[in-house]
């Protein structure tokens, strides 16, 4: 290995800044919606195999233990969009002072959790169906 | 300490002109996926249900048809983009690591192959 600095440098930085656990979950709710992905292609390739094929298809979807899944890809899409557009924000040049991230940090928490609730809801009431 | 690399110092060359492209078109598949993904998003939740007429009807419209397809690839893109960054940071070996990534480039392009024929699998066999 090159003696150079390589990254990630976990090991410098204090684990309990809340700037860098946003930073840390924003890769990690990243990752969750690649596999989220690979769920969504599932789903449609199902859909283009015909109603039967569908139907086998939402059976496995429909699982209990699936609503797990599904609140977690909630939790990564609304994080990962949220803070998605901080880093776009930061990528103008604005908002990069210590005061100004850490206060970013928290709305980025505060906004993200609305938004989940808020989504959450829409999906529980879709999931019981037009009343 | 030098953050030149030894390859760097051997052949004495400038930048490759390529630094910024995987960050920039991070960045500009970012920016695609905040409408692509909320429009998405909001669609499927105003489906009245998910059974297969429902959702046949739903892809097979020409703008639903198009955006699906649009949001897979971009999706699909920026996730190769991310996916491959962390797997730089975290695997080590130049074995293990080249192997992850032959595997997550081949992945996705078969996910992304997949959801683009799917689509046009089910708004072709609709189309008049």
């Amino acid at each position: 290995m090159p003696t150079r600095p390589l990254s990630p440098h976990l090991s410098v930085y204090k684990l309990s800044r809340y700037t860098l656990a946003s930073s840390i979950f924003n890769r990690f709710t990243g990752m969750g919606l690649s596999a989220g992905l690979l769920l969504l292609v599932y789903w449609l390739m199902a859909v283009a195999g015909g109603a039967r094929t569908q139907a086998r298809a939402m059976r496995l979807l429909a699982q209990p233990l699936m609503k797990l899944v599904y609140a977690g890809l909630i939790v990564a899409f609304c994080y990962h969009l949220v803070a998605g557009i901080r880093h776009l924000i930061w990528d103008t040049g604005r908002g990069l002072e210590r005061a100004q991230s850490r206060r970013s940090a928290w709305l980025v928490g505060v906004v993200s959790l609305v938004l989940m609730l808020v989504l959450a809801y829409c999906a529980g009431r879709a999931a019981a169906g037009p009343p | 300490m030098s953050l030149r690399s030894p390859l760097r110092r051997v052949l004495g060359l400038g930048s490759a002109k390529e630094g910024v492209q995987h960050w920039w078109v991070q960045r500009l598949t970012s920016v695609a996926l905040v409408p692509l993904s909320i429009w998405f998003v909001v669609s499927l939740l105003a489906l009245p249900s998910l059974d297969h007429a429902t959702v046949i009807a739903w892809m097979s419209q020409s703008w639903t048809a198009l955006l699906l397809i649009v949001f897979v690839l971009v999706a699909t893109w920026h996730s190769q983009l991310g996916v491959r960054v962390v797997v730089e940071d975290y695997v080590h070996g130049a074995g293990a690591k080249t192997l992850t990534l032959v595997i997550v480039s081949f992945t996705h392009v078969l996910i992304g192959a997949a959801g683009v024929f799917a689509v046009l699998k089910v708004a072709c066999a609709a189309a008049p």
